[in-house]
């Protein structure tokens, strides 16, 4: 009862302070001073059509640094604490088979998925899109072809070299724009090129390749456990 | 007009986040979840903001239903 | 419009909160925790919309008149962030259920004491 209690006094307080907050709550109607200076000057300096992307990945480079180490930390946390010998698996034939539908469906779906992943992270600086959300999809293809086919098991070794090579070589353009341009992970060691193309913004395309791949990687890596999880005797 | 539409879906996404945490079904409480997860990429194209909408669809309601669903078909074979 | 999505954030967020404090299963403790973090992720990104404007991305907006015509692009790129991350986050969370479920086989919190005093 006492706990009832508690939990509706937290509840209580915590909305007041929602509701506060609500009523000091204005629409604006011009952008503030961070965001105008982003929009004047954000396709000269960075020559990429996307500002979205220009702030991920230079204004803000920094921190989608720490968090493709954060998801490196959570994918190898996973494959950690989940692990198993192999003699405590199920064989193969005890495992349900899955529809003829779904492997049929998957053939053809399988590479389109993999082939709208790619486009998605390679024109990330053109459209709406990028290297997580590329990524995601890549993730799900994998997802498709997990589910469909039960012999099918992600080689692990395939994946851990895919994975730290993309990292390893986004650390190393970041020191590239060191050594030749303005500081870390500064975009201008290629040429900027004009604005819409699909060779444009220096190296946005090249950083967003390799976070696509090894965010696409992670995902799978991640998925693939917990689905291996599934065959474990107990 | 976009207000009809914004309020329409800001009563769906209360709907389904109530169903989500109160139904004592499991699989009807995670699949709500990821219907919360949609009508919250559909809020996002209305603030226009096409990037995080997608990504939004991507993971949140695709993703993570998935790996819900199987946890929970592991902890069910593991009980019977 | 945005007073209404900010309200919805708000309520999202506070639904997901009761949701960690009330519920005994485990599963459903981590389901609050995922509507908590779809709140507030609303709650960012309807701060940063500006009235009538557009997405920021310059296709079809002249660059040179783009600080009239879109909205701010820094509250987008945060939340991008931390939408990975809270999949991340919950996956790790189901692996920790997992588990905890192989220990002592059952799926209630007040079977696991073991660290009260």
């Amino acid at each position: 009862m006492i706990k009832k209690i508690l939990i509706i006094a937290i509840l209580a307080v915590v909305g007041l302070i929602f509701f506060n907050l609500y009523k000091a709550y204005q629409g604006t109607e011009i952008l503030n001073r961070t965001a105008a200076y982003y929009a004047k000057n954000g396709a000269g300096e960075v020559g990429a059509a996307n500002l979205v992307t220009a702030v991920v990945v230079t204004y803000r480079g920094f921190d989608t640094l720490g968090e493709v180490t954060i998801l490196f930390l959570a994918a190898a946390i996973i494959s950690f604490i989940l692990k198993f010998k192999k003699e405590d698996l199920l064989p193969a034939r005890h495992v349900r088979v899955s529809s003829e539908i779904l492997n049929t469906a998957s053939q053809v779906l399988v590479p389109i998925i993999f082939m709208v992943g790619i486009y998605i992270f390679i024109n990330g600086h053109l459209t709406p899109g990028g290297g997580f959300q590329g990524g995601a999809v890549i993730a799900s293809g994998v997802l498709l072809m997990i589910m469909s086919n039960s012999n099918f098991s992600i080689s692990h070794k395939l994946i851990s070299v895919v994975e730290s090579i993309s990292g390893f070589a986004y650390v190393l353009i970041g020191l590239l724009g060191l050594i030749f341009a303005g500081g870390f992970l500064d975009n201008r060691v290629l040429g900027l090129g004009h604005l819409g193309d699909l060779f444009s913004a220096g190296i946005i395309p090249v950083i967003y390749t390799f976070i696509g791949l090894k965010v696409g990687a992670e995902l799978s890596n991640i998925l693939g456990t917990i689905s291996h999880a599934q065959n474990e005797i107990n | 007009m976009f207000i009809a539409i914004a309020i329409v879906l800001g009563v769906a996404s209360l709907i389904s986040g109530y169903i989500a945490i109160h139904n004592k079904k499991l699989s009807v409480a995670i699949i709500a979840s990821g219907l919360l997860s949609l009508f919250a990429s559909v809020i996002f194209l209305l603030l226009a903001a096409p990037d995080v909408a997608m990504t939004e669809a991507a993971i949140g309601s695709g993703l993570t239903t998935l790996i819900f669903f199987y946890v929970l078909n592991k902890i069910r074979q593991r009980n019977d | 419009m945005e007073y209404i999505i900010i309200s919805t954030g708000f309520a999202l967020i506070l639904l997901g909160l009761w949701g960690i404090l009330s519920q005994k299963n485990l599963i459903k403790i981590v389901l609050g925790f995922t509507v908590f973090d779809t709140g507030i992720n609303i709650v960012i990104v309807s701060i940063g919309y500006v009235k009538g404007k557009a997405a920021p991305i310059l296709d079809v907006i002249n660059p040179s008149e783009a600080m009239n015509k879109i909205v701010d692009p820094v509250p987008q790129a945060l939340v991008l962030t931390a939408i990975v991350i809270g999949l991340g986050v919950t996956a790790l969370m189901l692996v920790y259920v997992l588990k905890l479920h192989r220990e002592k086989n059952s799926l209630d919190i007040n079977s696991f004491k073991d660290l009260k005093w």
